[in-house]
């Protein structure tokens, strides 16, 4: 693989990792589904370039779903749904936005110095493109953590799982990647029918979560 | 002949695909349970055929001795919480819980549960595997829903958000696993298989082996239901039909733990990893301890037992993690035991709460004289689960904690505190439904009592006499899992 096309696979790598950062310290829900969505396309360029270089046409399909799934219909029904269940436009972000940020330089510089060392035998392109995955997987769940509104948890796991269609792709010549993404999509359009049929605010008031733990433990 | 072999080896597959199919288009909830039934009870004994047959692999399904006890084991449950399922539908189809819509869903949705449990513990290679539990995950998801009660939407929700968080670790896991078998085995297919994947271990990158069984275990450790992941279980068993939430502990557990079983194979094979048993047993160990002591406060009886079942899950990953002979061989056994003895507890249950109308255990009391075949059914049972000999149990237990005491005493106390903790919660919440004087019943119940008296015969005959034939292969297995 020549230096130019690495150095490509490694910027788009590094710009999905940076647009996890702009969806962390976003508080209002339309901006946060529309980072959503260009990190959605950042992941759509990433996977295809990586079909490209590696020769591997099937990863086109998955660049393909990532563009139009997720960067489109998605992006889409969300904004359908804040509209329709008249959520808060600016969310709460738990701990503060300073200590979210801190955690998510942490677990980046944490993702770095586990993975690097870690993949000494693999080539370069998987090394870094590891790296910057797991670090996205780990601010993908900080996101779900910090966040107590369905909608921006349920982003948070979608970008969580961007960072593990980066990784996939990226895992030379790895079978089952494009089943896998397939797969994903059906749990996401679940979630997404999910808050749509069982119309959560309907039923709880809010889609606030912390109202929703009153059935939790014991029935009062 | 071939065409005989090929249908036998994808019989536990192909039978409850056809089954779905059929029963989507069932309206008739009589006519979908018998269906539901018969096709649970074919598998069963297509498994037993598989386990005739012995050890055998094509290109995407193997059969050896460790899939095998899971597969025998899920089938056998699958079908008898089958037959149980039907009289509870029954009841609740006449109270107006449930109306056929939601019976024909569900019916399609157990049996494709099944087969996802099948294809998941049968799966040659880690990728199939991962989708499997998904597809396994997602249609236990839609039956804890089936209520649509804010509880049971809410519990269907927790358990689907934290369910995917689990399996999206998991396949980070997984994709790592690839990823150091790639440059040793060869890029494609091959990669992913068990089989070459334990052939070749030794020679993987062990730093990436490393951080792939950390996410392994997060991820599937939550499917197992392991604290502090564990969040899920109380309210997806409390909220959901009983029959799912029998099939929930006694195999859905049962198929992620198997996952962790077969990864921490391959992280044993290679000599330079650290090793996987210190993690195991921690998160082991927390469980029991943790759940123990949430037992004592609790006013639901299905969350009760689901506490249990989060225990028993944690004695069992303690028994894997230690390793060795005997500690394999009591992992193996209690993993049976508590699946059949948990779930005859939920026949019994589900007919309770049925007959009582009330899930809290303050509001059921004096069973063994009102209902006594329900109310002895479920001492019975508790008394089983709680360990006293001479139940199954008991003897899995005992093996469990002497032989952690020969590896290191400290786990045997902390285990024997857990048990101890355990055991006085239970009798004492026990006594107060089993005997005293009955109060107000809703009505009469048809109840299925043969699952429950199977299961309970089988838990005593294990206790006293284990057959020579369980034993010898407990023993390989044991040994394969190192």
């Amino acid at each position: 693989m020549s230096q130019t096309s690495l150095d490509i696979a490694q910027l788009l790598a590094g710009m999905l990792l940076l647009v996890s950062f702009l969806m962390l310290y976003q508080d209002r829900l339309s901006a946060l589904i529309n980072r959503y969505a260009l990190q959605a396309i950042v992941l759509a360029a990433s996977v295809a370039w990586q079909a490209y270089t590696q020769q591997a046409a099937h990863l086109y399909v998955t660049a393909a779903i990532a563009l139009i799934f997720k960067a489109l219909i998605i992006p889409l029904s969300l904004h359908k749904i804040v509209k329709k269940l008249r959520v808060h436009r600016t969310i709460e972000i738990i701990g503060g936005l300073r200590i979210t940020m801190a955690l998510g330089v942490f677990l980046t510089a944490l993702s770095l110095v586990v993975m690097l060392p870690a993949t000494t035998s693999v080539n370069a392109i998987d090394r870094e493109d590891l790296a910057f995955a797991m670090a996205v997987v780990l601010l993908g769940l900080l996101m779900m953590v910090t966040r107590s509104n369905v909608v921006s948890q349920v982003i948070g796991f979608m970008s969580l799982e961007n960072g593990l269609i980066l990784a996939a792709a990226g895992a030379d010549g790895m079978p089952l990647v494009v089943e896998i993404s397939v797969a994903f999509s059906v749990i996401v359009a679940f979630i997404i029918i999910g808050i749509f049929l069982f119309r959560i605010r309907e039923r709880f008031d809010t889609v606030n979560l912390f109202e929703l733990d009153r059935v939790r433990g014991e029935k009062r | 002949m071939i065409l005989t072999d090929i249908i036998v080896s994808n019989a536990v597959i192909a039978i409850p695909a056809i089954a779905a199919l059929i029963l989507v288009f069932q309206v008739d909830y009589r006519r979908s349970a018998q269906i539901n039934t018969i096709a649970s009870g074919v598998a069963f004994v297509f498994s037993l055929i598989l386990l005739m047959k012995g050890k055998e692999t094509n290109d995407y399904l193997f059969v050896d001795d460790l899939n095998i006890v899971f597969i025998v084991l899920s089938t056998f449950i699958g079908f008898t919480t089958s037959i149980f399922s039907a009289s509870y539908i029954d009841f609740e189809i006449g109270k107006g819980k449930l109306n056929s819509n939601n019976i024909r869903f569900y019916h399609a949705m157990y049996q494709i549960m099944m087969l996802a449990m099948n294809l998941a513990l049968l799966a040659t290679n880690i990728g199939l595997m991962w989708v499997a539990v998904e597809i396994a995950t997602l249609s236990t998801v839609l039956m804890v829903g089936i209520y649509r009660s804010s509880e049971a939407l809410e519990a269907a929700w927790k358990y689907f958000i934290l369910g995917s968080v689990g399996i999206a670790l998991a396949l980070f896991g997984t994709i790592l696993v690839y990823t150091a078998a790639e440059p040793i085995i060869g890029e494609g297919y091959n990669s992913m298989v068990w089989q070459s994947l334990l052939a070749h271990a030794d020679h993987f990158n062990p730093r990436l082996l490393n951080v792939a069984f950390i996410f392994l275990i997060i991820g599937y450790g939550t499917k197992v239901g392991l604290v502090p992941m564990h969040a899920w279980l109380p309210d997806a068993h409390a909220e959901g039909p009983t029959p799912i939430s029998a099939v929930l502990s006694g195999l859905l557990l049962n198929v992620a733990l198997y996952s962790i079983l077969r990864f921490k194979m391959i992280i044993a094979a290679n000599s330079a990893v650290i090793s996987p048993g210190p993690l195991m047993i921690l998160l082991g160990l927390s469980s029991v301890l943790f759940s123990a002591l949430m037992l004592y406060r609790r006013d639901d009886i299905k969350r009760l037992f689901a506490y249990s079942s989060i225990e028993h899950m944690g004695i069992i990953t303690v028994a894997f993690g230690i390793g060795g002979p005997i500690a394999n061989f009591a992992g193996l056994l209690h993993m049976t035991m508590h699946s059949l003895t948990k779930s005859a507890i939920f026949f019994c249950v589900g007919h309770i709460t049925q007959v009582k109308g009330t899930q809290k255990i303050a509001d059921i009391r004096g069973l063994t004289t009102s209902h006594p075949i329900l109310g002895w059914g479920l001492v019975i049972g508790v008394i089983a689960i709680l360990g006293f000999p001479p139940l199954g149990v008991f003897m899995s237990e005992f093996l469990l904690v002497s032989s952690a005491f020969a590896h290191q005493p400290w786990i045997a106390v902390i285990l024997a505190i857990g048990l101890l903790i355990a055991l006085g919660a239970m009798s004492n919440r026990l006594i107060g439904m089993a005997f005293g004087e009955p109060n107000h019943s809703e009505g009469a119940v048809r109840a299925s009592v043969l699952p429950l008296y199977i299961h309970l015969l089988i838990v005593l005959i294990a206790g006293v006499y284990l057959p020579q034939i369980v034993v010898i292969s407990f023993q390989n297995i044991a040994k394969i899992l190192g």
